[in-house]
């Protein structure tokens, strides 16, 4: 009963030919667009994530100018922004639009769908050794899905009343009510509609990857030899299909309390001296429910990049990673605890003190398993022969901000001192550096270490050095500012601060610094975009395996067809962190190199039963015989056994 | 390296001496991809329905129960959570009769069943035996189509209400205005607080819906059962598949019955 049911996947295993034929036979919309080939919905997904990213990036710059400079004439915006600049100022309830929409955007569209699905979709076929997910009709549906969703908060942007304006978390009462904002009517609505249809795509995205992490693994994949890319993108699915699921709950309350009359969330109301025919709801119930969400998707947005770096780390430390399953613990442990933390977004919502210092002892737990993992990073760095690519360049940069985000993490999980920083720009600070910009130096970590597979070039690495350095100090200059402020008392999401006596002139210079300093780590990103496209097209044409690391995606042709692989699909014989293995001929063995192949560099509980004749042929053994087999390996006798032909089989 | 090194090896020759069914190159949990996404989409979905059950429960405790010393013997009053049994005591031909909670439980022993003959159904398939599917598919769906039918009939006789309505007071523009309501909507309830209607409608509803798409689910399977799809294919799996689904959505109204109509 278990058989597998879609003859395609059989088919392709069936060798080269074949697969030619069929690639021959797609048509362009099928091959290009409604594609069901992984790596294809990766490239479209990290498309969109890029579009999204700098739309997201340019509404900041917009409300940058505004916090930085108040007294500008902002004219100039008037051909983009038509209507919403009056008289030359930035109209407050756009403000308001502006950086809910930033938020809505960067989470949920760059840096969950955008790296989440970008990279699962791309790396787990290729790294567990599979040829495409386990369903790839349900992948191509999660992508179109997601564009729908797209095209309707990109559509919300433009419509009159302007879109979604009551912070990314969208609270009851003012999201529920037309009359309270005007982002509270049409665009809300478009938001909510955006956000159903993208829970969709998650899911069916999250399920496909759980499904296939766990049964397409190749031979000898065991979950032991996973990649921690791999983990780290199986539990962010993990924790995906469980926290969703509650989100959509809460929109669809939501959508009822809004358009039919419900009332899950309101009680008495007036408006205007009007009494609103709302009774018995609870406002915070969807803080509860939002927040179940929400603080998972801390972790979804993290986990993924935290795996990314993992591996490149490794790779360009030519060291294996520091404590392997500390890090699988870890982040298992990371991912339990994401589910019951979630009303530390709340100590000031009237919770019970006592309630609150149990989610202040539950949060401040996770410190343990992220300092594991900040503490393994550096461990693997220590002393490795650092490789400086781009891609190892942002996974420091993201073992820097990750650090110096996460120690404020501590600070604001104790619900004394979260209660005089809630919702200032303290708070803003922290998660901008421990979720934004670590998630964020992830994907780029990512796109440059992983574009030589995507798109067979290479990018250039002095203009991502220099992309690297410039976002790196950006991101610093941007955010360490905001420290000081949020201590001050700078509450966010405020339109001016020129109207409170107090803020009036303190700090109006640091807002403005930090303004320049967005405005010029912006620029460095129209130089990332550069390299992208330019690398496309004209990049360096890529070797089979660039970065010398032992994953398998690396033994797939350098642009893998449909199907991955050509012919059989390599079987894996040892973890994927083989790199500067005392006695190996390289400084890596790639994981579907045999241990009989090196029994140079076995260590002791490596022997394998079973010799090497020439050519890679396994001399068939008493398998009874090899149970007793030395546990010792003499090394020069072995290597005397080592075909001459077999070097060369190992790049 | 662009092919694999050794080709001629077999898992249990690669394999380290302690092999496991987790090395790969299997399906570990013996279930099929398509078995295992239903059964994350049903874990999901779980949570979907939990969400809302938590809703219905931090409501409901934020209004206050009846309690006769207080409130006197028990009338439909905005002014506490109704008892269910007062609410849903109405048989269809029995009108007049207080018969609590019968037709409801007619309902679930209906839906209980067809999960009976989806099993059947499963069963069936494993012996490759085509007619029998059909026949225990059919019944399967005439239990869906039932409970369907008998939900449309209690939310109608829902929102139409009793003979008697409620006087409801409620302040508009300063005043207290008395006015009589019949039946209940997501706005005005006369059975209780609006909540406790909004919830009724939104979970069975939900619930409903879930029911519906299972009917649809299994009337898909039945035709391609009946036109001879899955012989052609050898096995019946699509019909497991299915049938988790109609086994979930069969437990979570064990649920929902539990909150709305027993506690």
């Amino acid at each position: 009963m278990a058989a597998v049911d879609i003859p395609a996947k059989h088919d392709m295993a069936h060798g080269d030919d074949h697969d030619h034929d069929h690639e021959h036979h797609q048509s362009f919309i099928r091959k290009y667009i409604f594609s069901e080939d992984h790596k294809t919905i990766a490239r479209q997904y990290l498309f969109s994530g890029i579009f999204w990213a700098f739309l997201g990036g340019a509404l900041s710059l917009i409300f940058r100018l505004q916090l930085g400079f108040p007294k500008m004439d902002m004219t100039f915006l008037k051909p983009i922004l038509g209507k919403w600049i009056q008289e030359g100022k930035l109209d407050p309830e756009f403000y308001l639009a502006l950086v809910t929409m930033h938020g809505t955007i960067m989470v949920f569209f760059v840096l969950t769908a955008g790296l989440s699905g970008t990279f699962s979709n791309f790396l787990i076929p290729l790294q567990i050794g599979a040829r495409d997910m386990a369903s790839g009709f349900l992948n191509m549906l999660s992508y179109w899905f997601f564009f729908l969703s797209s095209v309707i908060m990109l559509t919300s942007l433009f419509i009159e009343t302007g879109p979604a304006a009551g912070g990314w978390t969208v609270y009851p009462p003012l999201s529920a009510l037309p009359q309270a904002l005007n982002g509270s009517g049409m665009g809300m609505t478009m938001w909510l509609v955006a956000m159903a249809f993208f829970i969709v795509s998650s899911l069916l995205g999250s399920i496909n990857y759980i499904t296939t992490v766990i049964n397409l693994r190749t031979r000898g994949m065991s979950f032991s030899r996973l990649p921690l890319t791999i983990w780290a993108f199986f539990l962010t699915a993990v924790i995906g299909v469980l926290s969703f699921p509650v989100l959509f709950s809460a929109a669809l309350l939501l959508i009822f309390d809004r358009s039919f009359g419900t009332s899950f969330y309101l009680s008495e109301i007036y408006i205007g001296g009007e009494a609103l025919h709302y009774v018995g709801g609870s406002p915070l119930l969807y803080q509860h429910l939002f927040w179940f969400l929400g603080h998972p998707e801390v972790y979804i947005v993290l986990l993924p990049a935290l795996g990314i770096t993992s591996e490149i780390i490794a790779t360009n430390s030519r060291k294996p990673i520091f404590g392997y399953r500390a890090m699988i613990g870890s982040m298992m442990a990371i991912t339990v605890l994401s589910f019951v933390v979630w009303a530390h977004h709340m100590f000031v919502s009237g919770l019970n003190p006592f309630l609150g210092s149990i989610f202040m002892f539950l949060t401040l737990i996770i410190a343990v398993p992220s300092a594991v993992k900040a503490f393994n990073y550096i461990t693997t760095l220590w002393r490795g022969n650092i490789v400086f690519t781009t891609g190892m360049l942002f996974s420091i940069g993201l073992v820097s901000v990750f650090i110096s985000g996460g120690l404020t993490g501590i600070a604001l999980g104790n619900s004394a001192i979260d209660i005089q920083l809630h919702d200032t720009y303290f708070v803003v600070a922290h998660f901008h550096l421990v979720m934004g910009s670590a998630s964020f130096f992830g994907l780029m970590a990512g796109v440059y270490h992983w574009f030589p597979k995507m798109f067979g070039r290479m990018m250039d690495d002095k203009l991502g050095a220099i992309h690297f350095w410039g976002t790196f100090i950006g991101v610093y200059l941007v955010f360490f500012p905001m420290h000081y402020m949020g201590i001050a008392g700078f509450p966010r999401r405020y339109y001016s601060f020129t109207g409170f006596e107090v803020w009036k002139e303190l700090y109006l210079d640091l807002t403005g610094f930090i303004t320049i300093a967005a405005g010029f780590t912006a620029l460095f990103q129209v130089l990332f975009l550069y390299n992208f496209i330019h690398s496309i097209f004209r990049g360096r044409r890529a070797p089979q395996n660039p970065w010398r690391s032992n994953t398998l995606e690396w033994t797939a042709p350098i642009n893998p067809g449909h199907g991955n692989w050509v012919g059989e699909i390599p079987s894996v014989y040892r973890w994927p962190y083989d790199y500067s293995k005392p006695g190996a001929k390289e400084d890596f063995i790639p994981q579907h190199i045999p241990l009989w192949e090196t029994p140079e560099s076995n260590l002791s509980h490596e022997i394998e039963p079973g010799a090497v004749g020439s050519g890679g042929e396994k001399v068939a053994m008493d398998r009874q015989g090899d149970i007793e087999a030395p546990t010792i390996v003499n090394n020069k006798e072995e290597k005397g056994r080592i075909d001459v032909a077999d070097s060369d089989k190992k790049e | 390296m662009s092919a694999p090194t050794v080709v001629t090896t077999t898992p249990s020759e690669m394999t380290d001496r302690k092999t496991s069914i987790w090395d790969g190159g299997n399906e570990p949990l013996k279930a099929s991809y398509g078995k295992l996404m239903m059964w994350f989409f049903l874990l999901s979905d779980a949570f979907t329905f939990s969400a809302l059950l938590i809703t219905y429960g931090l409501i409901r405790f934020s209004h206050p129960a009846y309690n006769p010393k207080i409130h006197g013997p028990f009338a439909f009053s905005q002014e506490y959570w109704p008892i269910p049994e007062r609410v849903f005591d109405a048989v269809p031909f029995l009108h007049g009769y207080h018969l609590p909670l019968v037709f409801v439980g007619i309902m679930t022993f209906v839906l209980i069943m067809s999960s009976v003959t989806m099993v059947l159904a499963v069963e069936a398939g494993h012996r490759n035996d085509r007619n029998d599917v059909e026949k225990w598919m059919l019944w399967t769906l005439l239990g869906g189509i039932t409970f369907l039918g008998c939900q449309a009939w209690e939310w109608t006789h829902f929102i139409h209400g009793t003979e008697e309505g409620a006087m409801v007071r409620s302040m508009v523009n300063g005043n207290w205005v008395e006015n009589q309501i019949f039946g209940a909507s997501l706005i005005i309830n006369q059975y209780g607080p609006p909540a406790f209607a909004d919830l009724f409608f939104f979970i069975t509803g939900f619930h409903g819906t879930h029911v519906l798409s299972g009917v649809v689910l299994n009337g898909l399977i039945f035709y391609n059962t009946a036109v001879g799809v899955y012989e052609r294919r050898g096995h019946y799996e699509m019909v497991e598949k299915v049938g988790l689904y109609w086994h979930f959505v069969d437990l979570v109204w064990v649920f929902v019955f539990t909150f709305f109509y027993l506690v």
